[in-house]
């Protein structure tokens, strides 16, 4: 059976993540989750704080700043979100693996 | 069930922090042994692709939602351990970039929504393989099932600690989460199921949470060489 490159399967996976993160989460639900739920009915939903490092978080509550249209700030903040991680998860792997799986005696460079 | 700031306990923020730097750590030093090169871009397009989905709020009963953790999938595809720094990186990035989920209690996301879930399928799948056939339908049940418990044990988690935080009484949220979770965990299952199919489907060669041997004729078994 011929399997598709690597690349290929990387590149297929992240177009599908990236379309469903902007095109589609617009159109998710936006009822609360479990837990929110579970606060406000049990009325500890008001303890909730925003930490100090979060008050100038870039794109606040997955609403890319700027954008008047609140579906097209989701796709947006959906479009750049799964870049970003993709970008840093890759790094950091690539970061672990030169850091940890360089060959013996690269290491202590 | 990203839990903000201001729910958890000072103290119980940080003791729910201990396991997941420690599983995050313990998968930090394994990675090199874990990490060929092509797990590098998968690491990244599975952190991707659990961002991406966990974005897709599915409506549930009584006017609530629920979104995928995604840490079984993670483990499914990459192993336990890679799939601690994938729900490190992913949750983390919520934290910071989107606001969603608290800072002090970014530990205790972490372990409640990555970190159980990955160890948990990592030994299931270790159990399943040992005590059930090596087959398809197996695996892809025990991903599933998987799910679906990963889901449960991080609501078990999260009530725990606002329980103890002194947030609410335990024995009023605890039902609730567990309650709401059950619901939601079936999505967890179904969405899990559906991507270990694709890749199945198509690259069976790059899942690692097996060696699970015997899956249909023609398609090579997952992960590492069956040895039995």
């Amino acid at each position: 059976m011929r399997r598709i490159p690597t690349i290929a399967f990387v590149a297929l996976a992240l177009a599908l993540a990236i379309g469903l993160a902007t095109a589609v989460s617009p159109y998710a639900s936006s009822r609360p989750d479990g837990l929110e739920r579970v606060a406000a009915d049990q009325g500890f939903l008001a303890d909730g704080t925003t930490h100090p490092a979060q008050e100038s978080s870039p794109i606040p509550d997955y609403a890319f700043p700027g954008i008047a249209d609140a579906r097209v700030a989701t796709g947006v903040a959906g479009f750049a979100g799964t870049l970003g991680i993709f970008l840093v998860g890759a790094g950091v792997a690539w970061g672990l693996r030169r850091l940890r799986g360089a060959p013996s005696g690269a290491a202590s460079a | 069930m990203h839990i903000p700031d201001g729910f958890l306990d000072g103290d119980v923020a940080a003791a729910a922090a201990v396991p997941a730097v420690a599983a995050v750590g313990y998968g930090v030093r394994r990675a090199g042994r874990s990490l060929d090169d092509r797990k590098v871009p998968l690491l990244g397009v599975t952190a991707a692709f659990i961002f991406a989905v966990q974005m897709l709020n599915f409506p549930v009963a009584g006017g609530t939602s629920g979104h995928l953790l995604g840490g079984a999938l993670a483990a499914i595809l990459l192993g336990p351990w890679l799939a601690c720094i994938v729900m490190a990186v992913v949750i983390s990035g919520q934290a910071f970039v989107f606001a969603d989920g608290g800072v002090t209690a970014l530990g205790a996301n972490v372990f409640n929504m990555g970190v159980v879930g990955a160890l948990g399928i990592g030994l299931a799948m270790v159990a399943a393989r040992r005590l059930l056939p090596r087959t398809r339908t197996t695996f892809l049940a025990v991903a599933g099932i998987g799910a679906w418990a990963s889901v449960m044990a991080g609501a078990l988690l999260c009530a725990v600690e606002l329980g103890v935080s002194g947030t609410v009484p335990l024995h009023t949220v605890l039902p609730a989460m567990l309650g709401v979770h059950a619901l939601i965990g079936i999505g967890e299952a179904v969405i899990t199921v559906a991507a270990v199919s694709a890749v199945l489907a198509t690259r069976p060669d790059l899942i690692d949470g097996a060696g699970f041997g015997a899956l249909p004729s023609g398609t090579p078994a997952p992960g590492r060489e069956v040895t039995s």
